[in-house]
C-alpha cells in the first residue's frame, strides 16, 4: 500500500501540478484536496504548494489560511500529520502560525527565479531524513517574497532547537535573516520552504535531482511510523 | 454640436432625430465613413451605435489599412495539413499529434506600456492570454519580444523596470512560465517601446473552440471580473462631447490587471470545455463587449438580444455606450444551451467566478438575412444592427506608398567601410566592449524576474535559442518557440529585414533539434497615413509571406500594431516573427552551451563579411547604414535539417544559433552557460575581424563528441552545407582562446558580459533597511558571521564577481551587517 500524500489546490495555487508529480516521482499516491472541502480523504501527509493563493492581495498566505481545509490540516498537523508548505505554501503556513516567523518582501523588491544552492542543516524532520546534514542541495527559489523574518528570540530558539532545516549558500537570494530557506516545527513533522525541491525531480525539467529527497524522506519517514 | 436631452440615446430616438449632430469625427471616424453608417443602418446610428463603429472601424480592430497586403498570407500560406485554425480565429492552432494541438500568438501592448509601464505590461499578458484561451487550449508558456530606447536614457529606467515588472508580475501570477524574448535598446524606441507578448496553449484536438454563436435560444453569458470605466480610450472623446466635460478625467484608459481573476477565468473555462458546456467563446480584450457580441454572431449568421443592463458594474453610473466600449480585463464571452446552463453557472461558481446570462442568440428574421444584434438598456432598444457590419464590413483602404526618400542614401552608406579595429589587442578589446553592450549583454537582470519552471515542462528557456516545452508527460512530445526581429535590418531592407527576422526565428527553432512547423507575427510599424511607412509595412508583409512560402510553414495569425512614432519620426520598422516547432522526444533537445570537454567545434553554413546593420557597427560606430545580410532560405532550410537530422542520432552535444554579435558572441555564450573554456583555430586565410563579428545569416555554431566528427562531416559533405572545423571546447584552459589574436578568461568575459543590466537598472544604493532583527549587543558575539557569508570560493567564481551591486544588497539583509545596524533597537 503506497502511502496517500494529500496536495491542496487554492484559488491560485500554481505549483500543486508539479508537486503532485514530485510525489508520483517518489513512489507515492498523489491525493487532490480542494480548498473548500473540509475533507482529508486519509492522507498520511499534506503537501501545501507554491502559487499566489487568492492572488496573495491582502498578505501571502493570510486568506488561505482560513480555507476550510487548512483547519483540518491545522489540527492534524498538532497531532503529527506530515505538512510540507512550499514558498506559498510556507507563508500559509507562518500565517496559520504552525510556523514562526513570517516572509516578507524581498529585500531588493524584485520576484527572483533562480538556481539556488541550499544546505540542509536538519535531516531529522519528517521532510529531510532522506539527506546529510551538511549537504548541498541546488533547488530553484522563485518568489517575491521570500525574505525570512522573526524576532532574535524566535531565531535564536529555532537556532537552539535545531529547527532551521535549510539555509541558503552561495548568496542569499532575498535577504531572509539568517540564510534561512526553510524551518520546521518542534515535532519536526511540520517543514516550511521557500525554495521549490518540487522542481528540482527530473534531470529535463529541473536544474537538478536533488529536491526529489524531500519526497522520499517522507516515505521512510511514513515507514518508520507506520513499524 | 446640439447636446443630446437628458437620457439615453434610443433607436427610436435617433430615427425622430435624424438630424442631430454626432461627434464622429472626434472619434476618428471620416465623412464618408459616418455616411456609409447611415446607409447600413438607415438612419442616424445612436450614441451607442456610433461609439460601436467607431471602435470597430477603428485600425485597431478592422485592419483597414493593413488587410490589403495581410491577404498576402492565405494566398501564398503553403499548404499544412497542420492548420486547425488560421488566419482570422482568435488564434491559429496546429496539430503536432494524432491528440494534441497548440495555439501560438504575438501581440503588442505598446501605448499602453509607454503610459503606464506596469499595467500596461501586465494587461498585455492578460490579453493574448485569453486569445489562447479561446481557441480550447491550456496557456502554457508566455515570452515577451521587447524594444525601448537607449538603454541609458532616464525614461528607459522608469519604462524597463516598470514593464518587466508587469509582465513578471502578471506572468508568475498565473502561473504560466517565461520561456524566452527578446530586450533590445535603440533610440528609435525612446518613447515608443514595443511591448509584445506571445502566447503558446496546448490542447486536445477535439476541444477546439469557437467564436460563433450558434443556436438561436442560447444563451450569452458573460463572465468573470465586473465591468468598469477602464480603458475607455476610444470613446472618451464621445464622452466628453456630448456628456459631462469631467468625466474625460475620470477615465484612466489603461486597463489595471487583475491576474488573480484571470487564472480563476483560465480555470474554469476548461473546466467548461471538458464537461462540452461551451457552444462558442470569444475573449473580450479591445473593443470590449462591443467586439465579442458583434464578432460571435457575425461569425454564425446570426443575431442576439441582449440586456446590456444586466452586465454586472464597478461603476453604477455607466452609460450603455461606456458599457459597450469597456476594456476592463478578465472577462470572457460565452454561448451557451440553455439546459446547460445551471452547470455552466456551477462550474463558475466553483472558481469564484462571476457569471451572469445578459442575452440570447436570435434567428434571422428571414433565410438568407443577417440576423440583427439589438441591445437594450433598461427596457429600451440602444443599439439595432447587423453585427457583420461591424465586424466584417468595415472600411478597406489601399493607402498610398512611397519609398523613403533617404533609403538610397542610408543604403549607400555601408558598414563595411568603417574603420576596424586593426591589432590584437583592438580586436580583444572590441570584443569585450560589443558584448558588454546593452543588447548582447547578459539578460539575467530582466529573466529573474520571471518564473521559468512553473507547470514543470520548461526543458528550455532563456537564455537558450529557443524556448522549449513538454507538452506530454508520456511521450516526451514538446514544442519549441522562438521569437525574433530586427528593426535596424528592417530600416535598410524592410523585405530583406522581415525574411532575416523569419530566419532567424527559425534557426533558432532548429538548433533546439526541432522542426520548424508554423509562424505567427506582431507588425510594428509607424503611421498607416505616412506613404513611406506603409511601403515599409508592405515590403515586409511581402517578405514574410514570400519567406514562409519558401520555408513551406504557413503564418497562422499575427497583430498589427501601426501609430508606434516618437514626436513625428516613426520606429524602425519592426516586424517580429514567432516560430513554433516540434519536438518528437525533448529528450534529445540540443542546448545551446558547451557540455563537454574535448567536443569539436564546427561552424556551419558561410561568413561573408556582413557587418551593415550590425551591433559592432552600432556600438563601436553608433551607424546604421548600407544594406542587411543576405537571405537564403534554403540554406537556413538545410540548416535546420542537418541540425534536426544529426540530433536524433547523438552527433550534437549543443548547437546554437550565430546572429547579432556574429561568431564572437555566439563563442561568448557557449562557453559562459556552463563555464566551459574553448580554443579556437580561426581558419588560414579569414580576416579575423569579419569572421568574429559579421552577423551573415544561415549559419550555427555546433559541438561535436569525440568519435562523432567523422560521420557528422561526411553527413555534412553529403547534404552539401558548408562547414568548418574551428576548434575544441576545452574546459582546463577556462578562456576564450582565438589562437594566434589573443585570449580572454572566463572571468574577465563574464564580467563585462554580466554587469551592464544590473548596473543601469540596479538603484544605487541598493541597500535600503535590513529585515531588522532585534539584537541584543551583549550577544553580537554569537552572531559571528556563519563562513559560508564570507563566500571565499564564491568569490572566485565569475557569476558572483558579476554582479557585485547584488552581492552587497544581498548582504545587507543577512546576519553579518544586522547586528550593528540593529544595536538601537535591542
Amino acid at each position: 500500500m503506497s502511502a496517500r500524500v494529500g496536495v491542496v489546490t487554492f484559488p491560485g495555487s500554481l505549483d500543486d501540478g508539479d508537486a503532485v508529480r514530485a510525489v508520483r516521482l517518489a513512489g507515492a499516491e498523489a491525493v487532490r484536496l480542494w480548498h473548500a472541502e473540509p475533507r482529508l480523504h486519509q492522507v498520511d501527509a499534506v503537501i501545501l504548494p507554491g502559487g499566489f493563493s487568492y492572488g496573495d492581495y491582502l498578505r501571502c498566505g493570510a486568506i488561505a489560511r482560513f480555507a476550510p481545509v487548512m483547519e483540518l490540516i491545522t489540527m492534524a498537523a498538532r497531532d503529527g500529520l506530515p505538512v510540507l508548505g512550499i514558498c506559498n505554501g510556507f507563508q500559509i503556513l507562518c500565517e496559520a502560525h504552525l510556523l514562526p516567523g513570517a516572509l516578507t518582501r524581498n529585500q531588493h523588491l524584485h520576484f527572483r527565479n533562480r538556481d539556488q544552492r541550499v544546505r540542509i542543516e536538519s535531516a531529522t524532520t519528517a521532510w529531510t531524513n532522506a539527506y546529510d546534514e551538511g549537504q548541498e542541495l541546488l533547488l530553484p527559489v522563485k518568489n517575491g517574497e521570500g525574505c525570512y523574518v522573526a524576532d532574535r528570540a524566535t531565531l535564536d530558539e529555532l537556532e537552539a532547537e535545531g529547527r532551521i532545516v535549510a539555509r541558503y549558500t552561495g548568496g542569499n537570494p532575498n535577504g531572509s535573516q539568517r540564510d534561512i530557506a526553510a524551518i520546521r516545527n518542534e515535532a519536526g513533522n511540520v517543514v516550511g520552504i521557500m525554495p521549490h525541491p518540487e522542481h528540482a525531480v527530473a534531470e529535463l525539467t529541473g536544474p537538478s535531482t536533488d529536491g526529489l529527497g524531500f519526497f522520499t524522506s517522507l516515505l521512510k519517514h511514513l515507514t518508520g511510523v507506520a513499524r | 454640436m446640439s447636446r443630446p436631452e437628458a437620457g439615453v440615446d434610443t433607436v427610436a430616438r435617433a430615427t425622430q432625430t435624424p438630424d442631430e449632430l454626432q461627434p464622429f469625427a472626434e472619434l476618428g471616424l471620416r465623412d464618408d465613413e459616418y455616411e456609409r453608417i447611415r446607409d447600413i443602418l438607415d438612419r442616424r446610428p445612436t450614441q451607442s451605435e456610433l461609439a460601436m463603429y467607431s471602435i470597430m472601424w477603428s485600425e485597431h480592430c478592422s485592419y483597414k489599412s493593413s488587410k490589403v497586403h495581410l491577404r498576402q498570407f492565405a494566398e501564398k500560406n503553403p499548404v499544412s495539413d497542420r492548420m486547425l485554425a488560421g488566419i482570422g480565429e482568435n488564434a491559429g492552432v496546429v496539430r503536432v499529434s494524432d491528440r494534441l494541438a497548440v495555439t501560438f500568438k504575438v501581440e503588442s501592448h505598446n501605448h499602453p506600456s509607454f503610459v503606464e509601464p506596469y499595467q500596461g505590461a501586465a494587461t498585455g499578458v492578460g490579453g493574448i492570454v485569453r486569445d489562447i484561451l479561446a481557441m480550447g487550449a491550456r496557456p502554457v508558456a508566455v515570452m515577451d519580444p521587447l524594444r525601448f530606447g537607449a538603454a541609458d536614457h532616464p525614461d528607459t529606467a522608469r519604462v524597463l523596470p516598470g514593464v518587466v515588472g508587469g509582465i513578471g508580475g502578471y506572468g508568475n501570477c498565473l502561473g504560466l512560465p517565461n520561456i524566452g524574448g527578446e530586450v533590445v535598446f535603440d533610440p528609435t524606441y525612446q518613447g515608443n517601446p514595443l511591448v509584445n507578448v506571445l502566447c503558446l496553449g496546448v490542447l486536445p484536438v477535439d476541444r477546439l473552440q469557437h467564436k460563433a454563436a450558434a443556436g438561436p435560444g442560447n444563451v450569452v453569458l458573460l463572465i468573470g471580473a465586473k465591468t468598469g470605466r477602464d480603458g475607455i480610450g476610444g470613446v472618451s472623446v464621445l464622452a466628453s462631447a456630448t456628456f459631462d466635460d469631467q468625466s474625460d478625467e475620470r477615465r484612466p484608459s489603461v486597463q489595471v490587471g487583475d491576474p488573480f481573476t484571470e487564472k480563476l477565468l483560465i480555470e474554469a473555462c476548461l473546466e467548461l470545455y471538458e464537461a462540452k458546456l461551451v457552444v462558442g467563446i470569444q475573449d473580450l480584450g479591445g473593443a470590449g463587449l462591443t467586439c465579442a457580441l458583434s464578432e460571435t454572431s457575425a461569425a454564425a449568421g446570426t443575431g442576439m438580444d441582449v440586456q446590456l443592463d444586466r452586465v454586472p458594474l464597478r461603476e453604477p453610473s455607466m452609460a450603455p455606450q461606456e458599457v459597450l466600449a469597456s476594456e476592463s480585463q478578465e472577462r470572457m464571452l460565452l454561448i451557451v444551451e440553455p439546459g446547460n446552463l445551471d452547470a455552466a453557472l456551477t462550474v463558475c461558481e466553483r472558481w469564484g467566478v462571476l457569471a451572469t446570462a445578459i442575452g440570447t442568440v436570435t434567428a434571422p428574421a428571414a433565410e438568407r438575412e443577417p440576423g440583427r444584434l439589438v441591445v437594450t438598456w433598461h427596457g429600451e432598444q440602444v443599439v439595432d444592427v447587423p453585427p457583420a457590419s461591424l465586424a466584417d464590413d468595415g472600411p478597406v483602404y489601399a493607402r498610398p506608398m512611397r519609398e523613403p526618400p533617404d533609403l538610397i542614401l542610408l543604403q549607400a552608406d555601408r558598414a563595411e567601410t568603417l574603420p576596424r579595429p586593426r591589432t590584437a589587442a583592438e580586436l580583444r578589446e572590441t570584443l569585450l566592449r560589443v558584448i558588454a553592450s546593452p543588447n548582447l549583454c547578459d539578460r539575467t537582470w530582466v529573466t529573474e524576474q520571471y518564473d521559468r519552471y512553473v507547470l514543470g515542462n520548461t526543458v528550455l528557456a532563456q537564455p537558450e535559442d529557443a524556448g522549449l516545452v513538454r507538452i506530454d508527460e508520456q511521450t516526451g512530445l514538446g514544442v519549441a518557440v522562438s521569437v525574433d526581429g530586427n528593426g535596424r535590418y528592417a530600416r535598410l531592407d524592410p523585405y530583406a529585414g522581415a525574411q532575416l527576422a523569419l530566419a532567424e526565428a527559425y534557426r533558432n527553432v532548429a538548433v533546439t533539434g526541432a522542426t520548424p512547423v508554423a509562424v505567427t507575427d506582431c507588425l510594428n510599424f509607424g503611421s498607416p497615413e505616412d506613404p513611406t511607412v506603409m511601403w515599409q509595412f508592405a515590403e515586409a508583409v511581402r517578405g514574410l509571406a514570400d519567406g514562409c512560402a519558401a520555408l513551406g510553414i504557413p503564418v497562422t495569425g499575427g497583430n498589427v500594431s501601426f501609430y508606434n512614432s516618437t514626436g513625428a519620426a516613426a520606429i524602425h520598422p519592426t516586424p517580429i516573427v514567432g516560430v513554433l516547432g516540434v519536438v518528437e522526444d525533448v529528450a534529445q533537445r540540443v542546448p545551446m552551451g558547451f557540455v563537454h570537454d574535448g567536443d569539436a567545434l564546427i561552424l556551419l553554413g558561410e561568413t561573408h563579411p556582413e557587418l551593415s546593420g550590425s551591433e559592432w557597427a552600432w556600438v563601436e560606430h553608433g551607424h546604421l547604414g548600407g544594406t542587411p545580410p543576405q537571405v537564403d532560405l534554403a540554406r537556413e532550410q538545410l540548416l535546420a535539417s542537418v541540425i534536426a537530422g544529426t540530433a536524433r542520432v547523438g552527433h550534437l552535444s549543443s548547437a546554437h544559433d550565430l546572429s547579432e554579435g556574429g561568431l564572437a558572441q555566439a563563442l561568448v555564450e557557449a562557453c559562459l552557460r556552463r563555464g566551459l573554456g574553448t580554443r579556437v583555430a580561426l581558419p588560414d586565410g579569414v580576416d579575423p575581424f569579419v569572421y568574429l563579428f559579421s552577423e551573415s545569416a544561415g549559419r550555427a555554431l555546433v559541438a561535436v563528441p569525440r568519435g562523432h566528427e567523422r560521420a557528422f562531416a561526411a553527413l555534412c559533405e553529403e547534404r552539401g552545407i558548408p562547414w568548418t572545423p574551428i576548434g575544441i571546447v576545452d574546459e582546463a584552459c577556462g578562456e576564450l582562446d582565438i589562437r594566434g589574436h589573443f585570449a580572454v578568461p572566463l572571468a574577465e568575459l563574464r564580467a563585462a558580459w554580466s554587469g551592464t543590466l544590473p548596473g543601469l537598472f540596479d538603484p544605487p544604493a541598493a541597500e535600503g533597511p535590513p529585515a531588522a532583527e532585534p539584537v541584543d549587543t551583549a550577544e553580537r558575539a554569537e552572531q559571528a558571521e556563519p563562513a559560508e557569508h564570507a563566500e571565499p570560493a564564491e568569490q572566485a567564481e565569475p557569476a558572483e564577481q558579476a554582479e557585485p551591486a547584488m552581492a552587497v544588497a544581498d548582504g545587507a539583509g543577512s546576519v553579518d551587517l544586522v547586528p550593528e545596524r540593529a544595536d538601537a533597537q535591542a
